[in-house]
């Protein structure tokens, strides 16, 4: 989907400073969100690519509103909140109550988790499909179009590079998110000149990104 | 959940994990003891110096460094990393000619077993959009200026194979050890915002 997430090359967000001695965790609520996003995933009955597209799914101030562990605590809310193993609003309701406010917390729902087929832990797959593309193939990024989870980034949209790597075979996560299934492919590590993606004045760079074999299409 | 829509209004996120975190617990679905231990590890057990211990052995050993380089998955789990978000690393070598650095415009995919969790740069809106649009720039802000010969590349983890950089040694480090080395080899340098110094 086109949203916040998508974030490579976008302007307009200043720069980048680091804190040499930034904790794993700057605030107690940072871990907590953390460690109950990663388990929102098996708790909720859904996947990892589920949670991704969760993260793209909140609106963009809630995304940015708390930073990283902000919007996986929201993530986590909206998956448990989907699957139906919390109601609607009862965090709300909750955290009112938790700061001296008296309000109607909300009945459980029924539990709506959703059913498919799991191909096995973690995202890699062992496939046999004969690869499409080798390494040193031209290939085109699809102008793929999509309001669901992918993970091709727009930036690459249409544009060309060389083919430098296959990697393991991996899930789709197009169509995992959405629990229609694994769909496993190849994956290739696609080059692209800075200037086909930004334009001839361009800073001289090489960008390698992952790609999955249905993104792509020879040229 | 509180209206996203407005600055004003929204609850604190403090008050919201302990929100949900009492929903969860007293459903018996979590206990706070095992998010406890959860925490725990990733404050104490995983982090950048897993990392570490894995240059310092590659610049020391050339045979483990060729494996390291054609393996990574395989030689990292020698040392004993693996877990969540390293299902396949590859490591990428800087030289004199090639500067790796590593991205994920799309959330902030990062090599977990062997760096532990990403520090809020690698997490910034800036440093997401821009690292790969103008790479030399960026890096330069951040205190890293790279000679105009070098070739920069910029690896951007969008599936699910996560990157670590094996930096160059430094000169002067030649009587160190594997020890001394691990202790020289920071984050920053692995994920290839910064190059290792002797000292």
């Amino acid at each position: 989907m086109d949203g916040i997430h998508d974030m490579g090359g976008m302007h307009g967000w200043g720069s980048v400073s680091i804190d040499s001695d930034e904790p794993v965790f700057r605030e107690g609520w940072h871990g907590r969100a953390f460690a109950m996003g990663a388990m929102s995933m098996g708790l909720s009955g859904t996947n990892l690519d589920a949670f991704r597209h969760g993260l793209e799914r909140l609106h963009p101030y809630e995304y940015l509103a708390d930073g990283y562990y902000g919007r996986w605590l929201s993530c986590a809310e909206t998956l448990l909140v989907d699957s139906g193993v919390i109601p609607p609003g009862a965090v709300e309701a909750r955290a009112r109550n938790l700061m001296g406010e008296s309000v109607d917390e909300p009945a459980d729902v029924a539990e709506n988790k959703p059913s498919y087929e799991r191909g096995g832990a973690g995202s890699l797959r062992d496939i046999d499909d004969e690869p499409a593309f080798s390494p040193g193939d031209r290939v085109r990024a699809k102008d793929l179009r999509t309001s669901g989870h992918t993970r091709m980034p727009g930036y690459i949209r249409g544009r060309s590079g060389t083919v430098c790597a296959r990697r393991p075979a991996a899930l789709l996560p197009d169509t995992n998110a959405h629990f229609q299934g694994e769909n496993p492919q190849h994956v290739y590590t696609v080059e692209f000149d800075s200037a086909e993606l930004w334009g001839p004045g361009a800073e001289a760079a090489a960008l390698r990104i992952d790609l999955f074999e249905s993104y792509l299409e020879a040229t | 959940m509180a209206d996203s829509t407005t600055t004003t209004d929204r609850l604190p996120p403090a008050v919201r994990a302990e929100a949900l975190e009492s929903l969860l617990t007293e459903r018996g679905l979590v206990k706070s003891e095992v998010l406890d231990g959860f925490i725990n590890r990733f404050v104490n057990d995983v982090g950048p110096m897993n990392g570490a211990k894995v240059v310092a052995k590659a610049w020391t050993d050339d045979d483990y460094r060729a494996q390291l380089l054609a393996d990574g998955t395989g030689a990292i789990k020698e040392l004993g990393f693996a877990g969540p978000q390293g299902e396949h690393i590859v490591v990428v070598e800087n030289s004199d000619d090639v500067h790796n650095v590593v991205v994920c415009t799309l959330c902030s995919c990062y090599p977990w077993p062997v760096l532990g969790l990403p520090p809020e740069w690698y997490k910034d809106p800036a440093y997401r959009s821009r690292m790969v649009r103008e790479p030399r720039r960026l890096l330069s802000e951040m205190g890293l200026d790279l000679d105009d010969g070098v070739e920069v590349r910029v690896w951007d983890s969008s599936a699910e194979n996560r990157y670590l950089v094996l930096p160059q040694r430094p000169e002067g480090t030649e009587g160190l050890s594997e020890e001394e080395l691990a202790s020289l080899v920071t984050r920053d340098a692995m994920v290839g915002v910064a190059k290792v110094s002797a000292a």
